[in-house]
């Protein structure tokens, strides 16, 4: 039966945005976790959505999921502050902040919290629909 | 006279099997609708319809390696949305697009739903006859 697969999309959608949130909350909450040298530091985490191309393929004509290819560590410049009396200051009195945009975090959450609406609503609506058709005829 | 309920239920099967695979394909837009680079999908109900009637479903397939008609054509009928407001990473999902899309063919099914409730009582009053 063809609506099966809504819940398995509507399921992967979800899941990615769960992921999403996850380092959502990973990243403001290690937004001022402070160290003492670049290779230590936290860096903003950022997930990478792709089609799931395997089922695109498949007889059903190419409705797909969406997956989860990896989590990738923000590139950009770390926050260097001198501060020679922080107990984490290196011997130069340098300390180094996560490149975590605490504003740019809450407009993520803010999007993976209404995708992830928008799927539930998506399995609540093929759930009700199911529910008709296995009463049809009564 | 015999009751034939290929004639009874009209274009109902057929619509409710094209509504149910339509549902999927805006489902995949929604889920995906933070992908960088996916292209919004949808059918023209119309045609579609229209290509599944029973008139037009005429291949057979006699061989095991045969692919069915139905299947093949399900796959050539969806076609990109143009987007009213691209983005720069290449998606052309637009949430309240689809979502407007997805409830409208909800509805859709639930009417083809109860067109067909309203055959099968027909026909159970007529087979009872009371």
């Amino acid at each position: 039966m063809p609506m099966f697969n809504l819940f398995d999309i509507a399921g992967s959608g979800m899941s990615a945005q769960t992921l999403r949130l996850n380092l959502v909350a990973s990243n403001m909450a290690n937004a001022d976790s402070v160290s003492s040298s670049t290779g230590e530091t936290y860096r903003s985490r950022q997930p990478v959505f792709a089609v799931q191309l395997q089922n695109a393929m498949q007889e059903n004509g190419g409705s797909a999921g969406v997956q989860v290819l990896g989590v990738v560590e923000s590139q950009s410049a770390l926050r260097m502050e001198h501060a020679p009396s922080h107990p984490m200051a290196n011997e130069e009195g340098y300390i180094f902040k996560p490149n975590v945009n605490v504003i740019e975090e809450m407009a993520n959450m803010m999007s993976a919290s209404r995708s992830y609406q928008n799927n539930v609503e998506v399995a609540n609506t093929a759930k009700q629909l199911m529910m008709q058709t296995l009463r049809m005829g009564q | 006279m015999p009751i034939n309920f290929d004639n009874a239920f009209g274009i109902h099967p057929q619509a409710l099997a094209l509504q149910a695979r339509r549902s999927e394909v805006l489902a995949a837009n929604l889920a995906n609708a933070d992908t960088p680079g996916y292209k919004a999908r949808d059918m023209d109900f119309k045609t579609a319809l229209s290509q599944v009637t029973p008139q037009s479903r005429s291949l057979k397939t006699t061989h095991s390696g045969h692919m069915s008609s139905n299947q093949a054509l399900m796959g050539e009928r969806l076609m990109y949305r143009t987007p009213l407001q691209p983005s720069l990473d290449g998606n052309t999902v637009e949430a309240q697009i689809e979502h407007t899309k997805f409830s409208e063919n909800a509805l859709r099914y639930q009417a083809s739903l109860q067109f067909m409730t309203g055959k099968i009582t027909g026909l159970r009053s007529a087979i009872r006859g009371d």
